[in-house]
């Protein structure tokens, strides 16, 4: 087995054995890297002196025989819309190619903290807007399992630099998918933090209210592990929660005997290709023989969870959004006649088709005499998810679900159809609208194509969610098929 | 002709004295190089979070409470959409529906009398940055923008339609400035920009109960400018009403030297601003305990100050004089620590302070002669040191040089003559030199002696003792 291939586990026991270093695990995602990157196109910004610099110093304090944490000398690859200090943050457009923030988001302290290495920032849909990565105003990313198809999105860069091995451990951003949707389609495994779990500052804004960081990884562990570094209250981040952080990798139990699982029907419907049904049945099966209670639940609201999102994200990201204007960073317009020409041509210029139709949305649900009518009855709307999850909580565990509707889609196959690309996320968005914690592991494949399991949990308790997947996860090897590269 | 009624509500933008910035730690400190008093955080950089300035939510309340007004358990922020360089998030943190303080009320001096002011609602929200032209906004080939300002805290006080006339509207904004520096959370430095008018002003026929339609005149930053540009937008509003014209909502701006207000843009161009809660910030719940804290923790205000200064003696006209400024009133107070004797005091700030302050237009805060030094002046008036005229000489000269009296008093040679021999000396020669008077005194004509005075005083330079030469004067003549 290839250094690229293994787990954040698996490489710090080498290395704390001195059985290789931090530069050989470098460079060999780096060769991988080189490789592979023409194919897949995973990467905006690689950042290869500073990743080499930094194995050094973990290879430097082994040598000097000091412990070092979990993701010392472990390679990373971050979302390209967290802010890395001295490292331009494009957020895959045109309006941003050049900026250089001068501050890290909080998560890349917490990782430089542990000595994590950063290989580079990775693709995705402009400014996190879609569902395949075809919104990238720089190229697409391809799927590492098939190449004509996509990679889900908007974190597709991360997604498959795990699956690729070009990277260990990758950083995505969750709106209402964007982890675990991409995490489906490549067979890895990503966690959506509840909100508030993990500080926000830093992550540039798609819609506030719904926007996550959370880990991509191969295994559960390696999420667990992910998940103790980055999550924790900041000071700097008002939403950011006032509440212990627990060991997550004390949650990886292999037992789920007792523990009872709801299946919401609603997820299962007839939007749900029948052999992703057919997988996630087998799925729900293996669970059964493992021990756990699975019943049938309904959350009734389900259907109003697409309409309020697209209500909610958009009328966020238009005011979000609003700061790209050629002022003070970023693409100008050469030559604009007047101030509102220069702010009309240069975001007609920068943004993309996807970003000005959400712009163009927010700011019609937004207006004067339109509000109550969209904006305020989406939040009343939002409150009657939250409080069908909060009753299915109240009997059950995890809620469990497909993670997509189908398996990877070829490239072009929806991106002219928004209304068919937005339904992609169908299974995930009303985790975002309620601010829960959910994740999507391998649980099957379709052919060739790996098919993944959503787990939702309670508010703070993605410790549960943990323990199932680990359950799942050492009771079946759907994590351990590699891609045909 | 018909008479009109005005019906004028005011909106003021104070600035509050917070060290640093309503979402971070930047300085609020005035002036400053361009751009430096700032960071990610009110650059609105990409990513970038605001976290609300505690201290902030602890003025809004002081001014709530100084204002009368009832203080939300709970509260939010908003964000107020529209593009403009200096704003660079291109929407203003404020607040829209759930304001920190409402239905509030002040009470101001007016020519019938005590009035009541209803105050709508006061609440918080983020300053912007300023733009500089080369030249004028029209023709300038750039723009400069200077962020410093940006993200200043700032607090919106809205009255009610309340007022009648530009005078009572004037009395509003300086009383609310006066209260507003009493409870101790701005300097209202109108010249730096740290309180900032909007007047709103409609007309209509006596005895109609329905309100015109109001025009509202922009950032006015001195009281004359508020009086005059209501005066001035009255008159117009009945013109245009008595040529039979129509009064259409508009935004104007005064200008101060044509003395004219002009129409800046009109309701159907006007802004659709998009409000709606700030995701990145939460809710604010604001415990009673904590507004209690802060009613205990206010200073005394204007009122409390009148009562207490009548107690002391003062007439109930010097007591608001001396009010309605607390720059006024802190130095009288200063000087009162050492120098208790309330009304020689009040005569001295009323008269020869504010005489001279007023001959070099200047605040009593920019004042040379400190509290003390004007308390050690009076002492030595008791003392006998110098006169109460010499006195007047003295204090012109504290007032142009900042010395301390004693010095100015030793410089001058000002030092009171009390030395009877001396005294007496000089009366024998007046005496001997206008017998005409004193004949005079001697025969019932009591005013003869004030010449003699006089002559005594003038002979010393004024630096005898007055009560002495009467003395000494009348002894000899009877």
């Amino acid at each position: 087995m290839q250094l690229y291939q293994m787990t954040a586990h698996e490489l710090h026991r080498l290395l704390v054995k001195k059985e290789v270093s931090a530069v050989e695990i470098a460079k060999s995602v780096y060769d991988r890297t080189d490789d592979l990157e023409r194919k897949i196109n995973a990467y905006i910004t690689l950042t290869k002196e500073k990743a080499m610099r930094q194995a050094e110093a973990v290879d430097a304090k082994i040598a000097a025989g000091e412990a070092i944490a979990p993701l010392s000398g472990i390679p990373v690859a971050v979302k390209d819309n967290i802010c890395t200090k001295d490292v331009r943050t494009t957020c895959a457009s045109k309006i941003l190619h050049n900026f250089v923030p001068p501050y890290n988001a909080t998560v890349m302290e917490k990782l430089e903290a542990n000595q994590a290495v950063l290989l580079g920032k990775t693709n995705m849909d402009e400014f996190a807007m879609g569902s395949s990565t075809e919104n990238s105003a720089y190229f697409v990313t391809k799927n590492p399992w098939n190449i004509e198809r996509v990679t889900g999105g908007s974190s597709g860069g991360s997604a498959a630099v795990i699956a690729a091995g070009e990277a260990v451990c990758s950083l995505g951003s969750d709106t209402g998918g964007s982890i675990r949707q991409p995490a489906a389609l490549c067979g890895v495994v990503g966690m959506k933090p509840t909100y508030g779990a993990v500080s926000r500052y830093g992550l540039v804004a798609f819609a506030s209210s719904l926007d996550q960081i959370g880990p991509f990884t191969r295994d559960v562990a390696d999420c667990a592990i992910m998940l103790n570094a980055i999550c924790g209250y900041d000071p700097k981040d008002s939403t950011s929660a006032k509440v212990g952080v627990p060991d997550y990798t004390s949650f990886l139990i292999n037992d789920v005997k007792g523990l009872k699982i709801g299946v919401p029907k609603e997820y299962m419907a007839e939007g749900i290709e029948p052999e992703v049904r057919k997988a996630i049945e087998a799925a729900i099966e293996k669970f059964i023989e493992l021990g756990a209670e699975v019943e049938e639940t309904v959350l009734p609201h389900t259907d109003y969870a697409l309409p309020t999102y697209y209500i909610i994200a958009p009328a966020e990201a238009s005011s979000n959004l609003a700061r790209y204007d050629g002022v003070r960073y970023g693409h100008r317009t050469e030559e604009p006649e007047n101030i509102v020409d220069m702010f009309m041509r240069t975001r007609s210029e920068g943004f993309g088709e996807e970003v000005k139709r959400r712009i163009m949305l927010g700011t019609y649900a937004l207006s004067a005499g339109y509000y109550d009518a969209y904006y305020l009855k989406a939040l009343k709307v939002r409150t009657l998810i939250m409080q069908d999850l909060e009753r299915a909580f109240a009997k059950y565990d995890v809620l469990l679900s497909p993670t997509t509707p189908s398996v990877a889609f070829k490239m072009g196959e929806k991106i002219d159809s928004p209304i068919q690309m937005y339904l992609s996320d169908i299974c995930t968005l009303s985790a975002n609208l309620a601010g829960i914690p959910a994740m999507s592991l391998p649980a099957g494949f379709v052919g060739n194509l790996p098919v993944g399991m959503q787990l939702m949990g309670k508010p703070f308790d993605e410790g549960m969610l943990l323990r199932f997947a680990y359950t799942f996860e050492q009771n079946t090897d759907f994590h351990k098929r590699l891609p045909l590269l | 002709m018909t008479r009109y009624e005005a019906v004028i509500g005011i909106e003021i933008h104070v600035e509050l004295k917070t060290n640093t910035k309503i979402f971070c730690h930047s300085t609020t400190e005035f002036g400053g190089d361009p751009n430096t008093h700032v960071c990610p955080v009110c650059l609105g950089l990409p990513g970038v979070l605001p976290v609300l300035n505690k201290q902030v939510v602890e003025y809004a309340i002081k001014a709530g409470l100084a204002l009368n007004c009832e203080i939300a358990e709970y509260s939010k922020f908003d964000r107020k959409n529209y593009y403009y360089p200096d704003l660079p998030k291109n929407y203003q943190i404020s607040q829209y529906d759930l304001p920190i303080c409402k239905n509030g009320y002040l009470e101001v001096e007016t020519g019938q009398g005590k009035k009541r002011i209803g105050i709508t609602r006061i609440h918080m929200e983020e300053d912007a940055g300023k733009l500089v032209h080369q030249g004028t906004i029209t023709t300038s080939p750039y723009s400069l923008v200077d962020y410093n300002r940006t993200g200043v805290p700032l607090i919106e006080i809205v009255s009610e339609p309340d007022m009648r006339s530009a005078e009572e509207a004037r009395a509003y904004a300086e009383k609310l400035r006066s209260v507003i520096q009493y409870a101790g959370v701005s300097d209202c430095r109108m010249e730096e920009g740290s309180l900032r008018c909007d007047v709103n002003v409609s007309v209509h026929p006596v005895g109609t109960g329905e309100f015109g339609t109001r025009t509202e005149i922009k950032n006015m930053n001195s009281f004359r400018s508020i009086q005059k540009a209501a005066e001035y937008e009255i008159e117009r509003q009945i013109e245009v009403l008595e040529n039979g014209g129509r009064i259409i909502q508009e935004t104007r701006t005064w200008d101060e030297n044509k003395g004219i207000t002009v129409s800046m843009r009109t309701k159907e161009e006007a802004q659709d601003y998009r409000y709606f809660p700030d995701p990145d910030l939460v809710p604010l719940v604001i415990e009673r305990e904590w507004v209690e804290a802060v009613r205990n923790s206010l200073p005394e205000m204007p009122e409390q100050r009148v009562a207490r200064y009548i107690e002391s003696g003062l007439s109930e006209y010097e007591a608001n004089v001396l009010t309605a400024s607390k720059e006024v009133s802190d130095y009288f107070d200063q000087c009162l620590k050492t120098y208790n004797n309330p009304k020689m005091v009040s005569n001295w700030i009323m008269g020869d302070l504010s005489r001279l302050l007023n001959s070099v237009n200047m605040e009593i805060c920019d004042c040379r002669v400190k509290p003390a030094q004007l308390a050690d002046m009076l002492k030595m008036i008791d003392s006998g040191t110098i006169s109460g005229k010499i006195a007047k000489t003295v204090f012109e000269e504290m007032f142009n040089t900042g010395k301390d009296p004693e010095t100015v008093v030793k410089e001058k040679g000002l030092v009171q003559i009390s030395d009877e021999s001396a005294i007496a000396a000089v009366v024998d020669e007046i005496i001997a030199a206008n017998p005409k008077s004193v004949e005079d005194f001697r025969n019932g004509k009591d005013k003869a002696i004030g010449f003699l005075v006089g002559q005594i005083m003038k002979a010393t330079k004024g630096k005898a003792n007055p009560q002495l030469v009467n003395k000494l004067l009348k002894d000899k003549l009877s």
